[in-house]
């Protein structure tokens, strides 16, 4: 047992970083580092840098264009992506439909789609919720009815992230309306320059707009965009949801926010002294750092348990990763709006568009995103299945309850 | 980066895991605590013969050269039987103090001696006064030609009361909290000047309040530099709470397979208890309270031979936190799941949850380590 990195892994990491601090635009890196929304062209263009390196899609198997890392490279690389911070490569497509379609699809699609993930030449998004089925997603009603060559799919999609900018959707659709609700499942894709299709945005508390809400009208789609076998989709739905093992605690993401909570509580004044001099801020900071070490070392044995995994079964101590991973999210969030203090009170949406924007900042510069993150934020316990549905397939699937 | 033990370490883990379940039923360990020294003479010679008393000596002493990782699965084993001789005590502190600040003639002659079972130590450091502060000494130990003379009180002296040498903490000069002054004795507990009053402990261990009156030490009998103690007792005790919080994780482990278990066959309302949705989240809970501390155990272990006391401190401190959060949280709520069964003397689970309580009382709890963090100041997950 020896938790340490080894010189081959630390190398792999140094590797790493040079090649961010080269090729990751300091306007993208900026961005990040205060907490601002990215453009569309941001992300497109970060992922064409990684994948031109051959790195965009390092969890795929290698004659698919993967790295052929090993876990312990892919949680590295994974890891500074987020500590830099740089962008995450698009996850609908990286890590979720591309694997899907890997596991599941015909060669057609494979050769099709999968180099076009990669370069992010299609934008994907998720066609998972409906406005009647969240928690109780294999509910789900939007129809798909085989007529010929083609799907004709009716109904609505909801929570569908960035659709605004998409180019294709993923659907999990109704194909036999008379099985068992799970058994009635495929899993579609669809062009969403389909006539019938109407996106309509979704303004989240924060005042953002990430997420949308998509309807399908008598929309008709290619049977040969089936993926798999019909009514087969609630299998390739589990097997994508099961596959983000440790992405998904992004100790990363929270460590980096801790070095700038205490960047910032170093500057802010509180009276005579720095915030960060303050003795019960400095045991909150703490207590939130101990909850974060001891994430990371879970996620690290999930990581090294990888390579002894014969079956596709979950590692008991990943089921934490989400339900910790998102809690610890959203105490740094909160940690921040202790650091901003009154100036997190004015609303200055126009600051995320930077071209737009020419009058001073209210109060710290830095002050703007701060209470919409915390607003946000609160996401992280809700989507991907809420903690309170983790919770239930925990005590079912490793408990036994 | 791994996390597999190597094959020796396998084997030491299954001759545990096989000796706690023939010789460590409740039933078993209920009749050794009743004995006259409150723990098994006849199991403490079977460690030895196992070579779980010479651990973390070297070869030349008749040990094994064990580290961290050896004595984690020991203590691992020994929390989740609720192990009551006294191998903290003797082979985690007593041996760290002489692995650490014993000369070659003192480690010769006393090593081979605890790996063969026939001596036993015991740590007298903490006061009446002092709480966690390891540096509030007011025992004072003074020139006596080329030896010393201790005078003092210590308290709460885990396993003092059987032990046959004493590691005492004293002061040479300074002021009662002075990081500086302070000196490390080993003491015979048989010696001139030493009485011993032993009792039982809340978590079925035994204790001891011990005064040292005049208790002359031979030079040979000097643990580190006398004057420069501290950062000699700070390191073991470090190595002594890695080894507490795996032994935490051991009697934490046990009580949430106790707890699931009754959950799946206690009935109410004409079903298990377990179908009901409040108290699975609350077993999920438990869960992810016991995997947290499992994984702070093992950072307090990789840890525990740091050579930088700062950052082995941290690291320490961190680790103790959590087993300390974790350990009050799986313990409570064990006790609350079972119900009335919980609370009563002859059921296991009660045991586990006072020795976890207890484990938090010992070298700081979860509040003293999170504020010494929140003092010190150092980030612990920076990149």
């Amino acid at each position: 047992m020896d938790l340490r990195f080894t010189p081959e892994e630390l190398a792999f990491r140094e590797e790493v970083q040079t090649f961010f601090r080269e090729n990751l635009p300091p306007s993208i890196h900026t961005k990040l580092l205060e907490s601002k929304k990215l453009a569309k062209d941001d992300i497109v263009s970060w992922q064409r840098i990684l994948n031109k390196k051959g790195w965009a899609v390092a969890n795929w198997p290698v004659e698919w264009g993967g790295t052929g890392w090993t876990p312990v490279q892919q949680y590295i690389f994974q890891e500074e992506l987020q500590l830099t911070p740089a962008p995450q490569p698009l996850g609908f497509g990286v890590t979720m439909v591309g694997p899907v379609m890997i596991a599941f699809g015909s060669e057609a699609q494979k050769k099709r789609y999968l180099p076009r993930i990669a370069n992010l030449d299609d934008w994907w998004c998720q066609g998972f919720s409906e406005p009647g089925s969240g928690s109780d997603l294999a509910s789900l009603r939007t129809a798909a009815k085989r007529e010929g060559d083609y799907f004709i799919v009716n109904g609505q999609k909801t929570w569908t992230t960035l659709a605004q900018h998409a180019d294709w959707i993923f659907c999990l659709v109704r194909t036999d309306p008379q099985a068992k609700k799970q058994e009635g499942i495929s899993f579609l894709l669809i062009d969403m320059n389909t006539p019938g299709i109407t996106v309509r945005p979704i303004i989240t508390i924060e005042g953002g707009h990430e997420v949308n809400e998509v309807f399908f009208d008598d929309v008709k789609v290619p049977a040969e965009n089936l993926v798999g076998e019909q009514n087969k989709g609630w299998d390739y739905a589990k097997y994508l949801l099961g596959r983000e093992r440790t992405g998904i605690a992004r100790v990363g993401l929270s460590k980096e926010r801790l070095r700038r909570i205490r960047e910032l509580a170093s500057m802010e004044r509180d009276g005579d002294r720095p915030l960060i001099e303050d003795e019960r801020f400095r045991e909150k900071l703490a207590t939130v750092e101990v909850e974060l070490k001891a994430l990371e070392i879970t996620q690290l044995r999930v990581v090294a348990a990888e390579r002894h995994r014969t079956d596709n079964k979950p590692d008991p101590a990943s089921s934490i990763l989400k339900l910790k991973g998102s809690e610890i999210q959203q105490a740094t969030t909160e940690l921040l709006m202790e650091v901003v203090g009154p100036y997190a009170l004015p609303y200055q949406p126009e600051r995320e568009d930077e071209e737009r924007w020419n009058e001073p900042p209210i109060g710290p510069e830095w002050a703007g995103p701060v209470a919409p993150t915390y607003f946000n934020w609160r996401k992280t316990s809700i989507y991907g299945g809420t903690n309170e549905i983790q919770k239930n397939i925990v005590a079912k699937a490793i408990l036994g309850l | 980066m791994d996390f597999d033990l190597s094959e020796e370490q396998r084997l030491l883990k299954e001759s545990l895991d096989r000796l706690i379940s023939d010789r460590y039923t409740f039933e078993q360990r209920k009749a050794y605590g009743q004995s006259a020294e409150g723990w098994s003479r006849e199991l403490w010679a079977q460690y030895a013969d196992l070579g779980l008393l010479g651990l973390p000596f070297a070869e030349r002493y008749g040990g094994s050269g064990g580290g961290p990782v050896e004595t984690m699965l020991v203590m691992e084993a020994f929390g989740r039987a609720l192990a009551l001789e006294p191998y903290f005590a003797t082979v985690v502190l007593g041996g760290g103090f002489l692995r650490h600040g014993a000369g070659e003639g003192l480690c010769a002659e006393l090593a081979p001696k605890i790996a063969g079972g026939s001596v036993t130590l015991a740590l007298a450091q903490t006061e009446r006064h002092s709480r966690w502060n390891l540096a509030d000494v007011s025992t004072r130990a003074r020139r006596d030609g080329t030896g010393w003379l201790v005078d003092g009180e210590k308290g709460v002296v885990l396993h003092g009361d059987t032990a046959d040498r004493l590691v005492v903490t004293a002061r040479i000069g300074g002021g009662q909290r002075d990081r500086d002054g302070i000196g490390v004795f080993l003491i015979d507990a048989k010696a001139p000047g030493v009485s011993r009053r032993g009792y039982p402990t809340q978590d079925g261990l035994r204790a001891a309040e011990i005064t040292l009156a005049g208790v002359r030490v031979e030079p040979e009998c000097v643990l580190g530099e006398p004057g420069a103690g501290l950062p000699l007792v700070q390191r073991v005790v470090d190595e002594g709470i890695a080894a507490l919080c795996t032994e935490a994780v051991g009697a934490m482990a046990v009580m949430h397979e106790l707890t699931v278990d009754y959950l799946k066959t206690r009935r109410q309302f004409g079903r298990e208890i377990g179908s009901f949705q409040v108290l699975q989240h609350r077993a999920v809970d438990m869960l992810v309270a016991l995997e947290q501390a499992r994984s702070m155990a093992m950072f307090a272990t990789m840890m525990a031979a740091e050579e930088n006391a700062d950052i082995r401190r941290n690291a320490l401190s961190a680790a103790k936190v959590q087993i300390g959060r974790s350990g009050k949280f799986v313990g409570q709520q064990a006790v609350q799941l079972h119900g009335g069964i919980g609370m009563t003397m002859e059921y296991k689970v009660g045991h586990y949850f006072k020795r976890t309580t207890m484990i938090d009382t010992a070298f700081g709890d979860a509040d003293y380590h999170l504020r010494e963090l929140a003092r010190r100041g150092g980030s612990l997950v920076a990149a």
